[in-house]
């Protein structure tokens, strides 16, 4: 076998002290040949970011390495002073990451960005590096370089940033690519198109590259060989085919047992309910800005959409981020003001409620937030929390506390829950009691907005499994508004797909995954990561 | 709560600053027994230096009235006028503020025009008008000081109160069907608490600051001793008596130095975010 280019050896990364574990990383050795694909996947504080920045030299203050070596052509990063990191970085390893927003420079034209990359190193002259800087964003395939290159960051979109960020951590033809989740916070369409170039580009340079992620479709996709990481340990490492359809290792097992599969089950034939919750041609504009002299920018966010949901269905909502699917969420629960429409909620227009009359309705449609850090008040007892609904209603305050521990045993938590504060809990628990709120009123519709988006794998795995377990005990109508197909494949009847404020295509899930009639469905559902391996293995 | 105490107490500073501020407060408390007689009243020959007799270590004023005497019921005011100003103060800041920033469009206009009348005009001179309007007692300094100070209280109110209403706990608590007043009592206000309570430590230093400028241009109460009267009566005597002027600017100093000490301390303990790097 060829020597690796970079070799990770018994690498170990203390925590400050007071940190939940000793170790983020705990001697993890791994190679990295020249011309592949390392993929790292982990969930949430594994350590896998935690490692590639060791080798950049770009931990925290107080996070340090302790033991092993990070060994690149022939000596350890680790020993390197900050000024001999200067120079290996973008020149010998480059990175990419997750937020390309916030990676880049605001206040700076791209092409100013990218030459920056060679100034930092005293290569080229400034006029060849403007060239150069084109010639970049060409390779990277944004349309019509000349103009992006003159660009602030602002005027790109997502995946054209991501390009830029790619661009310049190509700029000085690295050995090394580090991408640390690369794609999370890109649409799943944008997001398959930059796997592909990161491919592509690999091949075509012969790069290594080592792609941090969370999420085994993007393994499925892009990787080489794979590492699965937990707790700061190494769990597993192998080629991608043999890690995905032989995991040795009980985590890994875990980990992909827990992916949604794709696969929609056809919809057991039930039998016709009435529907709880019809809506008709509701409509948002959002008016931003707009002065005495200019002009306000006006988006239409939800276009004329007709929905109806019957008792007991799950219907989801799918789309990519501005496709005004969470702006009809909110519409539904009054969170905001639809322009027109009718929302007629067990035979009531809640559209149209004003005041006292609203607040007292608010109780048969509840929602569930995405953020489980930002959905409870870091101040109040959890009992509080959840009891605070029932007691707005009129509820006397024992019997409102009474169905909160009811509660919390339903959503699968301890009653001693009750008098704890909500930093005391974990992400997926949070969201739990989040649910058991929602529950607390009682509803006869429940929208859960991007419920599961922020968890790990295989939390989702759980929340997703009590949701359906709830949804069949308590009859429940169910919308459930997600980016992430896989996910509503596995607990939605009936998808309806948004498209930039309209409803492109509405119907059963089975048909909505196997014969999607939409060109734009269409397109949606070819981009989830790791579908055609699924398929193949399915097939 | 001993969390709290761990971090505050990491901060030397707000320590020392505790513990003059206790020194204060236990004086201002002992004060009638430790000098059972009026500090207006002449003990000795005026101008008695100070060390020169035991009995009165600080010296004697410009009518012979004991200097420490005077420094320790100036602690009273002081304290008094700094406590309970603030108090007022952020009675009218903190309702004003949350409305302004939990109801926003109209009733946030209308709101921040009012307090933007209030701070633009010059605070101190804004003071003197109403004290001078009505007559200079305690009453009417503490109303004052309270007026010209409670628009910072709104402000910071309103932009803690903004940032906070679009969080997905407050959105959850209007669809639970909470009163407008139960969501800003209970879910928004106990989560602005922390710069609240940093704000009204400088305040109260503010504050004691501005009744001692009062004082010193002799806008004070004449019933009570307070450290700015005690400088304003002495500074035509500066050259021949400096102790006059001296003590009780040091008291100044040192209670307002406390407080700003302690303030620094509390945010440094309620804000540990934001707090110096490193945990």
């Amino acid at each position: 076998m060829t020597e690796p280019v970079l070799s990770i050896e018994n690498l170990t990364i203390a925590l400050p002290e007071g940190a939940e574990r000793a170790f983020a990383v705990d001697g993890v050795s791994l190679q990295l040949f020249a011309g592949e694909i390392l993929c790292i996947v982990g969930e949430s504080g594994s350590g896998k970011s935690m490692s590639a920045n060791a080798m950049m030299g770009l931990l925290p203050d107080l996070v340090r390495p302790v033991g092993g070596r990070i060994v690149f052509g022939g000596v350890d990063l680790l020993d390197k002073t900050e000024a001999e990191l200067m120079d290996l970085r973008g020149r010998k390893l480059a990175m990419i990451f997750q937020e390309p927003m916030s990676a880049l420079n605001p206040l700076m034209r791209v092409e100013d960005q990218i030459a920056e990359v060679y100034e930092a190193h005293r290569l080229l002259s400034p006029k060849t590096r403007a060239a150069r800087a084109v010639e970049l964003l060409t390779e990277v395939g944004i349309p019509d370089p000349a103009k992006a290159a003159e660009a602030y960051p602002f005027q790109l979109s997502g995946g054209q940033r991501q390009r830029v960020m790619i661009a310049m951590a190509l700029a000085l033809e690295p050995e090394i690519l580090i991408a640390d989740e690369p794609t999370t916070a890109l649409d799943v369409t944008t997001q398959a198109q930059i796997l592909k170039l990161i491919r592509d580009l690999q091949r075509k340079r012969g790069m290594a590259v080592m792609f941090i992620t969370h999420d085994f479709g993007v393994v499925a996709e892009i990787a080489d060989r794979v590492a699965v990481m937990q707790l700061g340990k190494l769990m597993e490492t192998g080629t991608a085919d043999a890690v995905l359809d032989n995991p040795q290792h009980a985590y890994t097992r875990k980990l992909i047992a827990a992916i949604p599969r794709l696969a929609a089950g056809q919809a057991p034939a039930r039998k016709e309910k009435p529907p709880v919750l019809e809506v008709e041609s509701l409509s948002k504009t959002y008016r931003t800005g707009g002065g005495l002299f200019s002009r306000p920018r006006v988006v239409e966010a939800v276009k004329d959409v007709s929905l109806q949901l019957a008792e007991g269905e799950t219907l989801g909502i799918v789309g990519e981020s501005g496709s005004g699917k969470s702006s009809v969420g909110r519409c539904l629960v009054r969170l905001m003001e639809p322009d027109r429409g009718t929302v007629r909620l067990a035979g009531r227009d809640m559209a149209h409620l004003k005041g006292e009359r609203l607040r007292a309705a608010r109780g048969s449609i509840q929602m569930i937030f995405q953020d489980p850090y930002a959905s409870l008040n870091p101040r109040a007892r959890i009992g509080r929390i959840i009891a605070e609904g029932p007691m707005a209603h009129g509820v006397a305050r024992r019997e409102a506390y009474e169905r909160a521990a009811r509660l919390l045993e339903l959503v699968g938590l301890d009653v001693s829950a009750i008098n704890r504060y909500p930093h005391e809990f974990s992400g997926g628990q949070r969201q739990r009691v989040g649910i058991a709120r929602a529950l607390a009123l009682e509803p006869r519709v429940i929208i859960a907005d991007e419920a599961v988006s922020a968890l790990d794998v295989s939390i989702q795995a759980q929340v997703l499994d009590l949701l359906a377990d709830l949804k069949e005990r308590l009859d429940l109508a169910l919308i459930f508004i997600t980016h992430d197909l896989r996910v509503a494949a596995q607990i939605c009847d009936r998808i309806a797909v948004m498209h930039k404020g309209e409803l492109v295509e509405t119907g059963p899930a089975h048909d909505i995954f196997n014969r999607p009639r939409n060109a734009y469905t269409r397109t949606l559902i070819e981009a989830i990561p790791g579908r055609e391996k699924e398929l193949a293995t399915a097939g | 709560m001993s969390d709290f105490w761990k971090r505050f107490s990491r901060n030397r500073g707000a320590v020392i600053g505790i513990v003059i501020l206790a020194v204060v407060v236990l004086v201002a408390i002992l004060a009638p027994m430790l000098f059972p007689q009026s500090p207006w009243r002449m003990v000795q020959r005026p101008f008695l230096p100070p060390l020169s007799m035991n009995q009165y270590p600080l010296g004697t004023d410009a009518l012979g009235r004991d200097v420490l005497a005077g420094l320790a019921y100036g602690a009273q005011v002081s304290l008094l006028v700094g406590i309970v100003s603030t108090v007022a103060a952020l009675l009218v800041g903190i309702p004003i503020g949350a409305l302004a920033g939990y109801f926003g469009g109209a009733a946030d206009d209308v709101l921040m025009r009012f307090t933007e009348f209030f701070q633009t005009v010059p605070s101190f001179a804004l003071a003197i008008v109403l004290v001078a309007i009505f007559e200079p007692n305690i009453q009417s300094i503490i109303a004052a000081i309270a007026i010209v100070s409670w628009p910072p209280v709104a402000r910071l109110v309103r932009g803690e109160v903004l940032s906070l209403r679009s969080r997905e706990y407050i959105e959850a608590a209007i669809l639970s069907g909470q009163t407008s007043a139960a969501i800003i009592w209970r879910q928004v206000l106990p989560n602005t608490l922390s710069p609240i309570i940093v704000l009204a430590s400088l305040m109260v230093a503010t504050a004691i600051l501005l009744e001692s400028s009062l004082s010193f241009l002799g806008l004070g109460d004449p019933n009570m001793m307070s450290w700015g009267y005690m400088i304003g009566a002495a500074r035509t005597v500066i050259r021949q008596a400096w102790w006059l002027s001296f003590f009780p600017g040091v008291a100044i100093l040192l209670t307002v130095l406390a407080l700003n000490l302690i303030g620094e301390g509390l945010n440094d303990a309620l804000n540990p975010r934001l707090a110096r790097r490193g945990k």
